[in-house]
C-alpha cells in the first residue's frame, strides 16, 4: 500500500523529468522532438476519454470536438494578449490560455453531457458525436477565427517540457481520480447503475463529472496542439480524429491508466513509419479493432494492473 | 419497537394493464424483522422496488421514518437510510470485495473530486478511517481474507453475503433481503438465519425478508404479509400464517 504521498512524488518525477527534456530540446532534430509532443498531447487525450469511456463505461464520440473547443480559445487567447504582454511574462500568458481552453472545453462538455447523460443507452455516443460536427461547421463559418481557412500565426509556446508536464498531471488526476473511494464510484456506476445507485451513488452526477473531466483535459490537449502547429483549421478536428483517440483507449484495455498510455504512443508513431500507407489507416484500424476483440478482449496492455483492494498510486 | 420506520398505504403500481401491486399496505418497527411472501410473480421484487424508489407507485402513499418518499431517487434513499439486496445478485463483478464494500461508505463522508485530486492531510485520514471501518465488516462476516479478490470471482454464497456486508456498510435503518436463501444449501441456509437476526440486533435496525424457503421465513419472522397476484391476502405470526387457509390455498398448498 503506497502511500497519497508516494502518487504525488510520481507526479513531481515526472513534471521534473518534462524539465529536465525541456532542457535539452534544442539537441533534439526538430522532427523527432515534433513527434515526442505529438506523443505527449495524445497521451493526454487517451488517458482522459479513458475516464469515460473506460471507467465510467460511458461511450463518447466527441473529444476532437473538445479539443477543437480548448484549441481555439486558447489559439484566440494568445493572439489577442500576446502583443500586450512582455516576453518574461509569456509563460504566464500560456498557462492562462491553456486553463481558459480547458475551461471553456468543460463547460461545453456540462452543456451536452447533463441532458444526454441523464437518458440511458446510447445517447451520448450519437450526441457526442453531433457535437463534434456542430463545432465543426461552427468554426468553419466563424470569421473571427480563420473560418475554413484556418487560424494562423499562434505564437509557438509549447514545448517539450510543457507536454509532458501536462502529460504526468493528467495521468496523476485520472489514476488518483480512480483510486480513491470517491473515484471507486466510477468504476461502481459503469459495473451495474442500478445497484451503484442503491449504495448512495448518484449515477448521472458521476457520469457527468467524468464527462466534463474529460472534456477539461482535451481542452488542455487541443491548447497544446494549438501553439505546437502555429496553426489549426476545422479540418483537423474531425470525426476520424475522435476515432483515433477512442482507438488508443480500447487498444489500451478500456480502464488501464498504464495500457492507454502505452497505446497513444505507438499509435502516434505508427502513422510516422507507415505514411506510405496513410489512405488505408482507417482500414487497418478496424482490423486492428476487429483482431483485438477476438485475441484479446481484455486490451493488449493490461498485463500487470490488476485492480487491488486498498488506495494504491 | 417504538414508531414505524416504513409505512406503506394502499400502495398501488401499474404496469401497463398489470397491476403488480395493489393497494398494499403494511408497516415495520424500526427493530423489526418481517417476512414477504407470496408464489412466484405475486409482487414481492416490485414491492421492494417501490419502497427503494427504482418505481414510483401509481397510488398510493409510502412512508420512511414518517416522511413520504414520493419523488425521492434511489440514491437519496439509500442517504436517509434505506439499503437492499437483490434477487439476482448484482455486486461490482470487476472491483475486490474490498472495494465492493468501500465504495458503499462513500455517502457518509464529505470528500469530493478536488479532496481526490489533492489528496491532503484530511483526505487520507478520512481513506484511513474508511479503510478500517470496512475492513472491521468485513471481518464481522468472516470475508476479511477475501478481501483482495474479485467479487466476481467468489462462490455463490460468498456472493450473498458480500451483497449483504455491502448494504450494510451504508448503515441502514432498513434493510430489504431479496431471497437471499436462493442457491444456498441447508448449512448455509442455517448460518444464514443465524446471520440476518444477528444482524438486527447487533446493528439495531429494521429487516424485511422476502424468501421462498418457508424454514426460513417462518424461522426467523415476527410477522408476515402474504402477497398473491400483487394483493395482500393475509398477514400476522408465522402461526398463523401457516394456518390459514388462504396462504395454504396460494402459495404452501402448491409447494
Ligand atoms: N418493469 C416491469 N414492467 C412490466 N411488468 C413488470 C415489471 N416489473 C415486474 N413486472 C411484473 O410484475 C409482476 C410481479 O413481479 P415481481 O418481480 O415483483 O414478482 P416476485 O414476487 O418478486 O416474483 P419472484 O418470486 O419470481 O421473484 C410480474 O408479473 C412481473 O412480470
Ligand atoms: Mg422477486
Amino acid at each position: 500500500m503506497k502511500s497519497a504521498d508516494g502518487a504525488k512524488r510520481w507526479l513531481l518525477v515526472g513534471i521534473a523529468l518534462a524539465v529536465v527534456a525541456s532542457y535539452f530540446t534544442p539537441q533534439f532534430n526538430r522532427y523527432y522532438l515534433g513527434i515526442a509532443i505529438d506523443c505527449g498531447i495524445n497521451i493526454i487525450l487517451a488517458v482522459s476519454l479513458n475516464l469515460i469511456n473506460g471507467h465510467t463505461g460511458q461511450f463518447s464520440l466527441g473529444h476532437a470536438g473538445f479539443m477543437a473547443v480548448g484549441g481555439y480559445t486558447a489559439a484566440k487567447f494568445s493572439l489577442v494578449f500576446e502583443a500586450m504582454v512582455p516576453d518574461s511574462l509569456k509563460p504566464l500568458l500560456f498557462v492562462a490560455a491553456l486553463t481558459l481552453g480547458g475551461l471553456i472545453a468543460a463547460l461545453a462538455g456540462l452543456g451536452v453531457g447533463v441532458p444526454s447523460l441523464r437518458l440511458k443507452g446510447d445517447y451520448l455516443a450519437i450526441v457526442t458525436l453531433g457535437f463534434g460536427e456542430i463545432i465543426r461547421v461552427v468554426v468553419q463559418n466563424m470569421e473571427s477565427v480563420g473560418a475554413a481557412s484556418g487560424l494562423k500565426n499562434i505564437p509557438k509556446w509549447t514545448t517539450l517540457g510543457w507536454t509532458f508536464a501536462l502529460a504526468a498531471i493528467t495521468i496523476y488526476a485520472v489514476a488518483s481520480l480512480v483510486n480513491s473511494t470517491y473515484g471507486r464510484g466510477f468504476i461502481a456506476v459503469s459495473d451495474d447503475e442500478v445497484a451503484a445507485s442503491s449504495m448512495g451513488i448518484n449515477p448521472v452526477r458521476y457520469k457527468v463529472t467524468a464527462f466534463v473531466t474529460g472534456a477539461f483535459f482535451a481542452g488542455i490537449a487541443g491548447g497544446l496542439y494549438a501553439h505546437h502547429k502555429q496553426f489549426l483549421s476545422p479540418t483537423g478536428f474531425d470525426f476520424l480524429k475522435s476515432i483515433d483517440i477512442v482507438v488508443m483507449v480500447i487498444l489500451g484495455g478500456m480502464g488501464r491508466t498504464a495500457g492507454v498510455v502505452i497505446a497513444a504512443i505507438i499509435l502516434t508513431l505508427l502513422p510516422e513509419f507507415l505514411r506510405q500507407f496513410a489512405d488505408y489507416r482507417m482500414i487497418i484500424y478496424s482490423l486492428l479493432i476487429i483482431g483485438l476483440m477476438m485475441a484479446r478482449p481484455q486490451g493488449l496492455f493490461t498485463l500487470s494492473f490488476k485492480k487491488k483492494g486498498a488506495a494504491s498510486v | 419497537m417504538s414508531a414505524d420506520i416504513l409505512e406503506l398505504n394502499q400502495a398501488t403500481i401499474r404496469f401497463g394493464g398489470l397491476t403488480a401491486v395493489s393497494e398494499l399496505s403494511l408497516r415495520i418497527g424500526s427493530n423489526e424483522l418481517i417476512g414477504l411472501i407470496g408464489p412466484n410473480g405475486a409482487g414481492k421484487t416490485t414491492a421492494f422496488n417501490l419502497i427503494t424508489g427504482v418505481y414510483q407507485p401509481t397510488d398510493g402513499e409510502i412512508k420512511f421514518a414518517g416522511k413520504p418518499t414520493a419523488g425521492t431517487k434511489p440514491h437519496d434513499l439509500t442517504k436517509v437510510g434505506i439499503a437492499r439486496t437483490f434477487q439476482n445478485i448484482r455486486l461490482f463483478g470487476s472491483l475486490s470485495v474490498f472495494d465492493n464494500v468501500r465504495v458503499a461508505t462513500q455517502l457518509h463522508r464529505s470528500q469530493g473530486i478536488l479532496d481526490a485530486l489533492w489528496r491532503g492531510k484530511g483526505f487520507r485520514s478520512a481513506e484511513k478511517e474508511v479503510e478500517r471501518q470496512v475492513l472491521e465488516l468485513l471481518d464481522i462476516f468472516d470475508l476479511g481474507k477475501l478481501r483482495d479478490e474479485e467479487a466476481k470471482s467468489l462462490p455463490y454464497g460468498d456472493q450473498r453475503r458480500l451483497e449483504i456486508v455491502r448494504a450494510l456498510a451504508t448503515k441502514p435503518k432498513l434493510l430489504l433481503l431479496d431471497e437471499p436463501a436462493a442457491g444456498m444449501n441447508p448449512t448455509e441456509k442455517e448460518e444464514l438465519m443465524h446471520l440476518i437476526k444477528f444482524i438486527r440486533d447487533k446493528f439495531n435496525i429494521a429487516i424485511m425478508l422476502v424468501e421462498h424457503d418457508m424454514k426460513v421465513v417462518m424461522g426467523i419472522c415476527q410477522r408476515i404479509y402474504v402477497l398473491e397476484y400483487g394483493i395482500k391476502i393475509a398477514e400476522g405470526t408465522p402461526d398463523d400464517i401457516q394456518s390459514n387457509p388462504k396462504v395454504i390455498a396460494a402459495y404452501l398448498g402448491t409447494e
